[in-house]
């Protein structure tokens, strides 16, 4: 039989594996900036890619507001996303994740950065797709043995950012079935 | 100083297998079906699934034959083993104006339209031992009447009715959640109430019986006591509407107090509130009354010091697992915290004994 | 979609409710009986999770968290297109099956079959369930009647 496409599919073939896959994946890249890994197994509409659809899958549910940013937000992603993770659609001031491209998701200011006793309580980007505009940097600071680089779009941007530690927000970025991360306590420098 | 200590492993692994042992018991003896539990005992897994804070009797029963009876290991399990649930979402609100009542009384309406239900209750027996039940006990057919349809009004709405009792506010607020969200205190009703019905039996029921005992005077009648199933509805996102996803056996109390007034609220009679999962009636009631208790301040009533008054003090209690799992932790090595303390007191010792003999040399050198 | 086209509403509410509290044995024994199983792909697998229920303060006031439940679900859709849902009480993936493979059929020609195969008896069983349950409680009613009354 073939396979029926419908607004439901694209979910994890088997959800538990697939999902403690993902979740491994996306804690190695956030624990180690710089680094890249893998991120398959799930399909969302154009145009969200593989890592991104499969990081929501892994990282969403009905207690995690989500904010769709620019084209990321179609009928299709929204009926996508509510039925596989349930989560809820939010503006950027009350998301605990958004999505979108670097210039849907920009300015950062409307994201939530934590409080001092709960700086947890703050927003995660996924920077999702292209990366031509980017520019190299450097990155130390835990998790890092000596130093790291990753292409990032807005340097000054992320060290703005940095500033604020321990608050601050954190980043995922993805591009086909590629992730890597940014977390608010990496120190950023020009260049490779 | 940091000493990593190895070599119990072995002695672990024995030790769980004789648990295994002695959890079996004597093995001539026919061995307990989960299912058997679940239907003979369904108290004790009433309990289990409202201090465990799941509503699975297959699962409650399940944690009392595995922690051997005892209530407060089930409840940890089920704990643990809810924590692995993903969450599909939150059902809407129980209507249990709706229940079809296996059980139904008022202790201040005689006449209450729908009546006076006894049910399966322990209520007016003798509390004699039934040494009949230790032979093979066979059941006696149970009469029955001509069943009533329909929804059963709470019988707060007759006073309601007369404007003489404390209105609910109706609201849809989506309440907070303390599995969630770490308490902060002052917390609100709809916290205490998740709470209360999540809290220690025997903890619920001091605090209630400290508020008879006159410890923040609080005179309640059981204006309503219910248990019976109602039908649990959620909100399905891929569907569009709202269906049943189950059925649930619930218990709810309403108490009435007499309340004289306050420098806010004018004389009425106010309101507790217990709401748990299946058959428990001492823990509704002492749910509620505890609930009552705790609501002095929107009432404009006098804080009188009293225990059960004190959220802080009650919220931080009531919880079986976090109780014994602090008090359990001490028995559990300590060897390092211990080894500095025995210095210290050692120090401590010898300086005092230094200081005596420096006092005594003095006062021998006076004389 | 085929989804949401057909049957929305109060008839689909009705057969999904009645399979989510209905008991196993009787629902899977009912099911079983049934010839013609359709193929389908999974579109979520049985899935075994939990759902907040909620009360509300002194029956009718604001909702608070009341505990958990454990619920079931399930999503397939048939080699036509048709998608079924399934959501029950408790951990049978069995029975979310089967209640989803209902869902789906429920919108297709073998709507009526399944109705009066499974759906009809499987409602009919339950609901003499419940008024045997009713009128032993009917039995515990208490009829007052007055011995003296007096101002003594």
């Amino acid at each position: 039989m073939s396979v029926q496409t419908t607004q439901f599919s694209g979910g994890f073939q088997n959800a538990p594996t697939d999902a403690a896959h993902a979740f491994r994946a996306a804690m190695t890249v956030m624990a180690r900036p710089g680094e890249t890994r893998e991120l398959t197994g799930a399909q969302a509409p154009a145009p969200l890619s593989e890592a991104a659809a499969t990081l929501l899958l892994t990282l969403c549910d009905p207690e995690t507001g989500v904010h769709l940013a620019g084209g990321a937000n179609t009928a299709d992603v929204r009926q996508w996303l509510t039925f596989h993770t349930g989560a809820p659609l939010v503006s950027a001031s009350k998301a605990d994740f958004a999505i979108g491209t670097w210039a849907a998701l920009c300015p950062l200011s409307t994201y939530r950065i934590g409080t001092a006793e709960y700086p947890d309580r703050s927003a995660t980007l996924i920077v999702d797709g292209d990366t031509e505009a980017n520019s190299e940097a450097t990155l130390t600071g835990p998790g890092i043995k000596d130093a790291a680089h990753l292409s990032l779009p807005d340097i000054q941007t992320m060290q703005a950012n940095a500033q604020l530690y321990p608050l601050g927000i954190d980043f995922f970025f993805t591009n086909g079935t590629q992730v890597a991360a940014l977390p608010r306590s990496t120190q950023i420098s020009v260049g490779g | 100083m940091y000493v990593a200590v190895k070599g119990g492993e072995k002695a672990i692994d024995n030790a769980h297998a004789w648990l295994a042992e002695e959890r079996r018991g004597d093995t001539s003896v026919a061995e307990l079906s989960v299912a058997q539990i679940r239907e003979q005992l369904s108290l004790a897994v009433n309990r289990v699934m409202t201090e465990g804070s799941l509503f699975d009797p297959d699962l409650a029963a399940l944690a009392i034959k595995q922690s051997r009876g005892d209530l407060i290991e089930a409840v940890f399990l089920i704990r643990a083993y809810r924590t692995t649930l993903p969450r599909f979402g939150a059902t809407l609100p129980v209507d249990t104006g709706g229940m079809a009542c296996d059980r139904r009384i008022s202790a201040t309406f005689k006449d209450a339209p729908g009546g006076q239900v006894l049910g399966p209750t322990f209520d007016y027996t003798h509390r004699l031992l039934d040494f009949k039940l230790a032979a093979e006990g066979e059941v006696v057919p149970v009469e029955t009447g001509a069943p009533r349809c329909g929804p059963t009004p709470h019988i707060t709405e007759f006073l309601q009715g007369e404007d003489i009792i404390q209105r609910e506010p109706e609201s849809d607020a989506v309440p907070g959640d303390l599995t969630r969200e770490p308490m902060e205190f002052p917390s609100n009703r709809a916290l205490r109430l998740q709470s209360l019905t999540r809290g220690d039996e025997g903890f619920i029921l001091g605090m209630a019986y400290s508020t008879q005992r006159g410890y923040a005077r609080n005179h309640a009648f059981v204006g309503e006591l219910r248990i019976g199933k109602v039908p649990v509805e959620m909100e399905i996102p891929e569907l569009g509407f709202a269906i049943e996803i189950g059925e649930l056996e619930l218990t709810e109390c309403e108490t009435v107090n007499q309340f004289q007034g306050s420098k806010t609220e004018p004389p009425q009679f106010t309101r507790g509130y217990g709401l748990v999962f299946g058959q428990s009636e001492r823990k509704s009631i002492a749910m509620a009354l505890v609930d009552r208790a705790l609501r002095w301040k929107e009432l404009g009533e006098d804080n009188l010091g009293a225990a059960a008054q004190d959220e802080e003090f009650v919220l931080s209690h009531s919880d079986n697992i976090q109780a014994t799992g602090f008090l359990e932790h001490i028995k559990l090595p300590h060897y390092v915290d211990f080894q500095s303390e025995l210095e210290l007191v050692r120090k401590l010792r010898r300086e005092a004994e230094e200081r005596l003999k420096g006092e005594f040399t003095a006062q021998e050198a006076a004389e | 979609m085929a989804d949401d086209m057909k049957n929305t509403g109060n008839a689909r509410k009705e057969w999904l409710s009645l399979m989510a509290s209905a008991p196993e044995a009787a629902m899977m024994s009912l099911w079983n009986a049934v010839a013609d199983r359709p193929s389908f792909e999974w579109l979520r697998a049985p899935e075994v999770g939990g759902a907040m229920v909620r009360g509300r303060m002194g029956g009718s006031g604001a909702p608070f968290n009341l505990g958990e439940m454990t619920v079931t679900r399930c999503s397939l859709v048939l080699t036509d297109g048709t998608v079924g849902h399934g959501y029950v009480q408790g951990r049978s993936k069995p029975k979310v099956e089967a209640a989803a493979l209902i869902d789906a059929l429920m919108q297709t020609d073998a709507a009526e079959h399944v109705q009066s195969q499974v759906l009809d008896p499987l409602a009919v069983q339950i609901r003499t369930t419940k008024q045997n349950r009713a009128a032993k409680a009917a039995a515990t009613k208490v009829e007052f009647f007055t011995m003296v009354r007096g101002e003594d």
